[in-house]
């Protein structure tokens, strides 16, 4: 069962790593950049999935819509998401 | 009934649209570029039946709400704002069967714009491999537009396709169209698959596994070094046979014209000036079309998008993102592809920086001139293991160049070039098999382009040298031997001249005129340096042989006592060389990408200053 934790709260795109597993709650508005995220997918209610970070703070993957994205963690932070998983949930 | 179709092609990057159009078009495309922007216009020509059609293939894009430059070019040929207000005949929209769930409300777009539209789905195959079943004939029907599927890399639908292409004017346009805003056209699309997905997919197993390795902290990083290795590998050495045979044939080839044709002024021009000039472009081919080959390959299969993965980190650091390495990469080869290739970076200002520095990357033009000037100047003496200090040299010469570019596009994109970037975001496709004629079709193209461009402009450089070098005509008294002639000859033409003139700016760097000279001519084109000095040096020969070029730059002249160059003046030319605009073509391709003479006279001028100050540097250090 899917379950929102409440302790998680205001989470964003860039806390993937921490969550893996996540719900677009709304893509910030108002830039190019922010239009540009929800014409990749990012709507409400999308499911996304964490896939892997490069070392160092770099781009993240993931997963969304059966495709595979990467997003640098400036990016990353403009989607604001709600967990619905908790750590281990992946296979 | 003949008749006569525009038809354009859009779909989103990755969709399969490239490997599409050359399986269509073949190798009668064309390129050239939209009035007013840097954006590559390719359109390919096709005959079915009594029908001409003509096919355009427009940027990829994920939305017709453009943020970049060859994204507006997309939709403003859709909407029929290019071209004289004239709308193509039809839309044929590329979608990958994988991925509907992304690139349907993209469509939804395109049939807001209300032209008969065709949608074709690519990777029909990798749908049913990885489980996945849809109902084309309730899509169809659900969208109003015929439907055709295909597997582009292995030619499958094709000609289903290409009949379809003639009714174009019988493609429905779409009605009940969801309009409006960007979530509800993908509730649209949701909707829509949940009616018509027989079978979801299952996601790529093998790119999973895959993916393990080559995105894996450190085995990722092993596997990218693997990848440059294999690429430069590739570039100089399986590219050298190629090119030896090359210039061999033109030097046989000049020297025929020499011996055939009656002595005289036009021989000369042909055989030192035409031939030699072509030969210095056609050199080149072999290893641009592998270049060329090894990234169209790792572009299709998929795993560029992973380099780029990889390396953003590094890039970051410089303001630039993850595609901008595989210009930079391009570059290492010849700029002049590598900065056509800048065209795949959306940022404007990105892609501005990265022409900024491209030229700094070791181009191949270089490598005889620091084989030379090594050889020269440099001691073979082994310093540890399989590592001498020429090998050590040239490789120093080689990450100069790389760090420079990148430090230099870090200092752009804080300064001048400061500002807004566009979002980095980068699809990771899965793995495919690349179609190797779509590669090779791919490849054909650029090389046609190479020639073109930088051929013209070299070419037309070795003529004007060889006038510099030739005029004004000395007459020589009958007694002179041939080699004094020569030296008589070139001491009071044009290019000395030239080169005196330039001693108060390059003297201080210990080049002396006849340095100066082989200046001028790799202005050309880099390479021709070395064949610019052996003529000024023409005259040295000891007993009839020619003793080398490297020897003579280092062996006293008979009349001075010193040898033309020192140790000093030879590191100051090696730098010189790594950060110098010496490269017409370069400077010509610069113009045409960033639309005028702004940023090639800036390059020309920051490069310069940055060469002639390391050169003294270095100087003064080795005097």
């Amino acid at each position: 069962m899917p379950f929102l934790n409440p302790s998680l709260q205001n989470l964003t795109l860039a806390d993937l790593p921490q969550v893996l597993l996540a719900q677009v709650v709304e893509v910030e508005g108002g830039c190019d950049i922010c239009e540009r995220l929800k014409e990749l997918g990012f709507t409400p209610g999308t499911e996304v999935r964490f896939e892997r970070q490069a070392p160092f703070g770099g781009p993240l993957i993931l997963t969304l819509r059966g495709y595979q994205l990467a997003l640098r963690p400036e990016e990353a932070r403009r989607v604001k998401i709600k967990s619905i998983s908790s750590l281990g949930d992946i296979g | 009934m003949s008749q006569e179709l525009h038809l354009a092609l859009v779909g989103s990057p990755n969709a399969g649209k490239t490997t599409l159009f050359n399986a269509l078009t073949g190798l009668s495309a064309k390129t050239g570029n939209f009035p007013g922007v840097t954006v590559d216009r390719r359109r390919g020509f096709l005959q079915v039946g009594d029908s001409k059609i003509t096919l355009s293939d427009l940027p990829g894009s994920y939305s017709l709400h453009a943020i970049s430059e060859d994204e507006a070019v997309t939709s403003k040929v859709l909407k029929g704002e290019m071209d004289g207000g004239k709308q193509p005949d039809g839309i044929v929209f590329v979608a990958d069967a994988t991925t509907l769930e992304r690139s349907l409300p993209m469509l939804a777009d395109v049939l807001q714009i209300g032209r008969p539209t065709l949608l074709v789905l690519t990777m029909i195959d990798e749908l049913k491999a990885r489980g996945g079943d849809l109902d084309l004939f309730k899509l169809q029907s659900a969208l109003g537009i015929p439907i055709v599927g295909v597997v582009g890399n292995k030619g499958l639908g094709i000609n289903d396709l290409r009949s379809k292409l003639t009714e174009a004017n019988k493609w429905a346009i779409a009605q009940n169209v969801p309009p409006g805003d960007t979530h509800s056209r993908f509730r649209w699309a949701d909707e829509l698959l949940k009616k018509v997905t027989r079978h979801p997919l299952s996601e790529s197993q093998l790119t999973r596994r895959i993916d393990r390795v080559l995105l894996h902290p450190v085995l990722g990083l092993i596997v990218f070094a693997a990848f440059l290795a294999v690429f430069f590998q590739a570039i100089f050495s399986w590219a050298a046979p190629a090119m030896d045979f090359f210039s061999g044939w033109m030097d046989i080839t000049a020297d025929w014209v020499i011996e055939t044709l009656p002595a005289g002024m036009m021989t000369n021009l042909l055989a030192d000036g035409i031939i030699r000039g072509v030969g210095a472009v056609i050199v080149f081919v072999p290893q641009i079309a592998l270049l060329f080959g090894i990234i169209f390959m790792f572009e299709a299969s998929g795993y560029m998008a992973r380099a780029a993965f990889v390396i953003d980190r590094v890039m970051g650091w410089a303001g630039l993102e993850g595609r901008c390495f595989i210009s930079l990469l391009s570059s290492y080869a010849c700029a002049v592809p590598g900065i056509m290739a800048t065209r795949s970076i959306p940022s404007p200002r990105d892609r501005l920086a990265t022409i900024l520095v491209a030229p700094f990357a070791t181009c191949s033009a270089r490598l005889p001139v620091y084989a030379l000037l090594i050889s020269a100047f440099i001691p073979s003496t082994t310093v540890w293991g399989p590592f001498t200090y020429q090998g050590l040299t040239l490789m120093g010469l080689y990450l100069l160049g790389g760090i420079s570019a990148v430090l230099f596009a870090g200092i752009f994109k804080r300064g001048i070039l400061k500002g807004a970037s566009l979002p980095f975001y980068l699809e990771l496709p899965p793995y495919r098999f690349p179609s190797f004629r779509s590669v090779a079709i791919q490849v054909f193209r650029r090389v046609k382009v190479f020639l073109k461009d930088a051929g013209s402009v070299i070419l037309a450089g070795s003529v004007v040298l060889w006038f510099l070098l030739n005029f004004p005509q000395h007459h020589s008294p009958d007694d002179f031997t041939p080699a004094q002639a020569h030296r008589a000859q070139i001491e009071q033409s044009y290019a000395a001249d030239l080169g005196h003139a330039m001693e108060p700016v390059f003297g201080p760097l210990g080049f002396d005129w006849r340095v100066n000279v082989g200046l001028i001519g790799s202005f050309a084109a880099r390479e021709l340096m070395v064949s610019t000095l052996a003529e000024v040096y023409a005259y040295e020969e000891i007993d009839g042989e020619f003793p080398g070029l490297g020897a003579i730059l280092t062996t006293p002249d008979p009349e001075t006592g010193e040898p033309p160059m020192t140790f000093a003046s030879g590191i100051a030319l090696l730098l010189f060389f790594v950060y110098a605009l010496l490269c017409l073509s370069t400077v010509a391709v610069a113009k045409r990408e960033t639309g005028g003479w702004k940023w090639p006279i800036f390059m020309i001028s920051y490069m310069g200053a940055i060469a002639w100050v390391a050169a003294f540097i270095g100087y003064t250090l080795a005097s």
